[in-house]
């Protein structure tokens, strides 16, 4: 299993001199199982490098997206394998409690918003309401469960059989629990990031800068590190940085974290997760 | 693009007191060694729920689809005479008959005539009213309104109740 973070940044993009190494890109992440199939999680705008870079003779694209919000849509339209007559592309997504992927997905890809709509997408398109529980892809058995983000956000744990990652871009466990992180049971997410080899996991603020944040959806760095701790994850990628935070304050924020157990997502990264 | 490997190696958490140090908020690494292995974890509506009773000044009392507690906080621990810390989660057989719920005349209700019971199984919106004994003694009237939980994709959680004293 592959993993490659094709954009990290969190809420809005950010390019620019200052985000060059841990990049602009808002949330998309490759996992590689096969050669003939890829995974992506979240549409942000690291999407659009991602299109370009897959092969021709892709035959299938699963798109898994934790939750509709701009920042993990944004980039849908612009994902040239969509555009590829024949080729498979299944797009995953949570329903509300009133609406199904498709309704809500067509708010944003239609006019005014968007010039194409999504039945006029030339690929074999085909929509699913992410179910909460356990389904296959090819190359990887998925789970997911709700986790504490505003609106219905699924968190995902994925298993090729051999090695797991977990993917909670958004997500903010510590809410409401003064002495975080409380008993395991008790915490949004852990079940999904138990024993994981790599836990990509939201990390958009500083220490400081939660308390004017509570309740935003999104975890401090030190929430992801206890979170990982708890979930005896073996690596954590701290994701989703915040568009304030350049190069500078995230090299400062990391310097003294132990860098084979917590790294900061850098754009382009690949993690192996086989090669132990 | 350059590829990293990652370290199976080590266990983690291991790095956990060093960075418990360096920032704000003191880390529980007793959870994560005490707890090695478990993967269980309660929807997260419930959790959701809990941290929204705690934070509350009414007592509210919460249990799962099978009717067992999962949580009360602590004005309803006034009431109903039982600190949460000591009891934990118990099945419903054990806190219906430990929190003692009578009647009018002292005779213990059933479990199934409970609201808390009666919005599980019926995922309805409950109301009804007992006598009981509080943590200072003192035996009150309690009203309770029980409501069903239901969460994303129908999935149904179990029922929380609201109770407050009754008049006279």
């Amino acid at each position: 299993m592959k993993v490659t973070l094709w954009g990290t940044r969190g809420s809005l993009p950010t390019p620019g001199s200052r985000t060059t190494r841990y990049g602009g890109n808002t949330s998309c992440v490759e996992v590689r199982t096969s050669p003939r199939s890829t995974i992506v999680l979240d549409a942000g705008t690291g999407i659009r490098d991602l299109g370009a870079a897959l092969d021709r003779d892709l035959e299938r694209v699963d798109i898994l997206l934790t939750h509709l919000h701009m920042d993990h849509i944004i980039g849908l339209g612009f994902f040239e394998p969509l555009f590829r007559p024949g080729l498979e592309v299944h797009l995953w997504g949570p329903a509300s409690a009133i609406s199904d992927l498709r309704g809500r997905l067509s708010r944003y890809l239609s006019p005014p918003l968007f010039p194409v709509g999504l039945r006029d997408i030339p690929s074999r398109l085909t929509l699913h309401d992410l179910p909460i529980g356990t389904f296959e892809v090819p190359g990887a058995e998925v789970t997911s469960d709700l986790v504490c983000h505003p609106g219905p956000t699924l968190g995902l744990r994925l298993t090729d059989g051999r090695r797991s990652l977990a993917y909670m871009p958004d997500h903010e466990p510590a809410l409401g629990v003064p002495d975080f992180p409380s008993a395991a049971r008790w915490t949004s997410g852990y079940a999904l990031a138990a024993d994981v080899d790599l836990l990509v996991h939201d990390a958009q603020y500083f220490d400081d800068e939660y308390p004017r944040h509570v309740g935003w959806g999104h975890s401090a760095v030190s929430h992801a590190v206890a979170f990982a701790e708890l979930a005896r994850a073996r690596m954590l990628v701290a994701f989703h940085h915040d568009p304030g935070h350049d190069d500078e304050a995230l090299d400062r924020a990391y310097s003294d974290i132990p860098a084979d157990r917590v790294v900061p997502a850098r754009e382009r990264e690949t993690f192996d997760l086989l090669a132990v | 693009m350059h590829a990293h490997s990652v370290s199976l190696s080590r266990a983690f958490y291991l790095v956990g007191c060093d960075l418990e140090r360096r920032t704000r908020w003191r880390y529980g690494s007793r959870v994560a060694s005490d707890e090695a292995g478990a993967r269980e974890q309660f929807p997260v509506e419930l959790i959701l729920l809990r941290q929204v009773a705690s934070s509350l000044a009414m007592p509210i009392f919460i249990v799962d689809i099978s009717g067992n507690l999962l949580f009360y906080n602590e004005p309803a621990e006034q009431m109903l005479g039982h600190r949460y810390d000591e009891t934990g989660e118990m099945p419903l057989e054990e806190w219906s008959t430990m929190f003692l719920p009578t009647d009018a005349a002292g005779s213990p209700l059933p479990a199934d005539d409970l609201p808390l019971v009666k919005a599980i199984r019926d995922r309805l919106p409950a109301h009804g009213g007992f006598w009981i004994t509080g943590m200072d003694g003192r035996r009150r009237q309690l009203s309770v309104t029980a409501l069903p939980l239901i969460g994303m994709a129908d999935r149904h959680l179990g029922s929380m109740a609201i109770f407050w004293e009754a008049e006279g």
